[in-house]
């Protein structure tokens, strides 16, 4: 059993600190970087204190300019370094886009092994908390499709610690995105320690045997709501959490979908595309025969995500379009 | 702009480099110069697709590597085959690289050398971190990283300077002013008469050298190296010199500037002008320049030959690479490719 001493309950801000914190204490090659992360410990205060422990040199505020922020990081990864880079949104990332797409995930191959990218790019995703414009970004269908990263969405604070460590220690460029809805008012116990959660397993957040919820990120405490909802009518619907998108575990997605044979992919980025499609089609695939309703999604419009706040949630899933796609893949 | 050579070879002064320098210099660029003709040979003959020439540009490239130390580190864009070699890229490896076959892409262990570099000004910031890593490692190391005339039109041109102006990064810039970018002549590219200047606008100090002169680019970039170095910071240095060749083989160059520069620059021809010296000073005669052509063909030939030896790569060496371990649909992917 683990002791209380052991254990905090933490949001998901203290448990990625807590992360970020133990893999600095622990490898001097670990750096942590971005715009307002060093003295200020970054807007969403991820990176709080950090500066103060290790130093301007381990720590530190950047130029504002993303592009600059990915290559620089690229560079001390190069050179044997584990940059930890924060960028401030999610949607500020595509001025970097050249550089993730051209070099962040081709380094080990353009190089045959070479060179690697022992990289974690951080950056809060999503909405749901009435941010301004360009702030809600989910960009994940974007950073699956570029060869080479590797894509990590955790939706509590035990397992975002755990994922965030293994993501450092990875020998590969790993995108860590953080729903900024799930920063504080999600809580669980953390362990204290250092602790890794490998990476590229989904796992089973609920068990049903009616239909399946594939989610991650900010749409798991959707899923779970109509899940409880379902249940109430009776109706046991299991979750599917991918966590990571990249590489993709398929295995537990197949698993559930094929006991079930109903299948509901739940995420917030726009429908046409996305990453529910890649889903979508791998059950196709290789669970076809198994289904007995199409496979559908709930995902936002095909829109850039509203800057209008008092509208905004209609953009985003919520419990009542996830159990409305329940009742037509159950009828 | 500081130089040290006449356009016809004349010294216009002393020399700030030893006979032992002046000879190694002028070894190197005959050596690129040679490469580059072989090179550009192979691939008429089909045996690589896209290369792209250095000719006219030895000095700039020859005389910045030769300031840099084995423990530095190189960052290449595509054209500076030139200085690549001079830093220590294996001839075969060479070829390899321009033949597009997997086993020119692992550069030599130890090597401190990044691929070449093909989205423009893209490898810049990461230059940054390269030169800074050191720091981390406590290791004295400085970096070089190339770019060429229209690669400072780019945004990560711009924020790469300020980065490393705001990282007191050991850096130097090596901008080879050509004249050309593909078929955009510089004054279109910017209104800045000297690319140097845009160095000052960032803090950091930006000079011209004559980038057909050896000894002028030799001195000046050993002398940014130093200073960065010393924990001075980055430098930008502007080699004025011209593209002789085509942007790449696959380009027609008549179709956007004339015989006529292009024979003006051929006078300044920087091989020629630093031989010029050499005999002027008695130190290089016919005979020797005949000795150095067959030494050289010679290390080529071999080259080539190895190059040549090199197995055609398999099919599932594509899927292979992309993470320290395969994927799952990797591993699926790479058992299709063997049985392709």
């Amino acid at each position: 059993m683990i002791t209380e001493q052991r254990v905090k309950t933490q949001t998901m801000v203290q448990a990625l600190n807590d992360a970020l914190d133990l893999a600095l204490s622990r490898d001097e090659r670990v750096l942590v970087f971005g715009e307002d992360a060093g003295h200020m410990g970054g807007v969403f205060r991820v990176t709080d204190g950090l500066q103060k422990r290790y130093g301007e040199s381990r720590v530190f505020d950047t130029p504002l300019a993303e592009s600059g922020i990915i290559g620089y990081g690229i560079g001390l990864a190069l050179a044997g370094l584990r940059p930890v880079a924060e960028i401030q949104f999610a949607g500020f990332l595509y001025p970097a886009l050249d550089q993730i797409l051209s070099h962040l995930g081709r380094y080990r191959h353009r190089t045959r092994g070479r060179f690697h990218i022992p990289m974690v790019i951080r950056a809060p995703y999503g909405g749901g908390v009435h941010t301004p414009e360009q702030h809600a970004d989910s960009p994940e269908g974007i950073l699956a499709q570029v060869p080479g990263v590797k894509v990590v969405i955790p939706s509590e604070p035990h397992r975002a610690k755990g994922l965030l460590l293994a993501a450092i220690e990875d020998p590969d460029p790993v995108f860590f995105l953080e729903a900024i809805k799930l920063y504080r008012s999600v809580r669980n116990e953390v362990p204290d320690e250092y602790y890794q959660i490998p990476l590229g397993r989904a796992r089973f957040v609920r068990e049903g045997d009616r239909a399946t919820l594939i989610c991650y990120g900010g749409m798991v405490e959707v899923c779970r709501k109509a899940a409880e909802v379902a249940a109430r009518e009776g109706v046991e619907v299991e979750i599917i959490e991918l966590e990571t998108l990249v590489p993709l575990d398929m295995d537990a997605v197949l698993e559930s979908v094929r006991k079930t044979g109903r299948a509901v992919i739940v995420y917030e980025a726009m429908r046409t595309g996305g990453f529910g499609a890649e889903v979508a089609a791998r059950i196709a695939e290789d669970a076809l025969y198994y289904l007995e309703a199409p496979v559908l999604r709930v995902a936002g419009w095909d829109a850039p995500y509203p800057p209008f706040s008092s509208i905004e949630h209609h953009y985003r899933p919520d419990a009542r379009r996830v159990l409305a796609a329940l009742r037509q893949v159950l009828t | 702009m500081i130089r040290f050579l006449s356009d016809d070879g004349t010294p216009t002064g002393d020399l700030p480099l030893s006979e032992t320098e002046l000879l190694r210099g002028y070894r190197a660029m005959v050596r690129g110069r040679l490469v580059d003709d072989r090179m550009v040979v192979l691939q008429r003959q089909g045996r690589m697709s896209v290369y792209p020439s250095f000719r006219g540009q030895e000095a700039a490239q020859v005389g910045s590597a030769l300031a840099l130390e084995a423990g530095d580190w190189m960052i290449p864009s595509y054209r500076e085959s030139c200085a690549a070699i001079e830093h220590g890229l294996p001839l075969h490896q060479l070829i390899l690289y321009w033949r597009a076959h997997p086993a020119g892409w692992h550069f030599p262990q130890g090597l401190r050398l990044l691929p070449f570099s093909i989205p423009i000004a893209t490898h810049l910031p990461q230059a940054v971190g390269v030169s800074v890593a050191g720091r981390y490692h406590r290791e004295p190391w400085v970096a070089m990283t190339f770019v060429g005339d229209g690669g400072t039109s780019e945004g990560d041109f711009h924020e790469a300077l300020n980065f490393a102006a705001v990282m007191n990064a050991p850096l130097v810039f090596v901008v080879q002013n050509n004249g050309w970018a593909i078929s955009v002549p510089t004054h279109k590219q910017m209104k800045n008469t000297k690319i140097a200047d845009r160095a000052r606008g960032y803090g950091i100090p930006g000079v011209v050298v004559d980038g057909n002169d050896l000894v002028a680019v030799w001195y000046a970039a050993r002398e940014a190296v130093r200073r960065a170095r010393a924990g001075k910071g980055p430098a930008l240095l502007e080699a004025v010199t011209y593209r002789m060749s085509p942007h790449t083989t696959s380009d027609d160059p008549k179709r956007y500037r004339g015989e006529d520069e292009v024979e003006r620059w051929a006078a300044k021809d920087p091989i020629m002008r630093l031989r010029t010296a050499l005999e002027g000073r008695g130190v290089w005669d016919d005979a020797q320049e005949a000795e150095l052509r067959r030494s050289v063909k010679a290390e080529i030939e071999e080259a080539v030959r190895e190059a040549n030896a090199s197995p055609e790569p398999a099919p599932h060496e594509i899927v292979e690479q992309v993470f320290a371990e395969m994927t799952q649909d990797q591993k699926w992917a790479w058992e299709a490719l063997r049985d392709h």
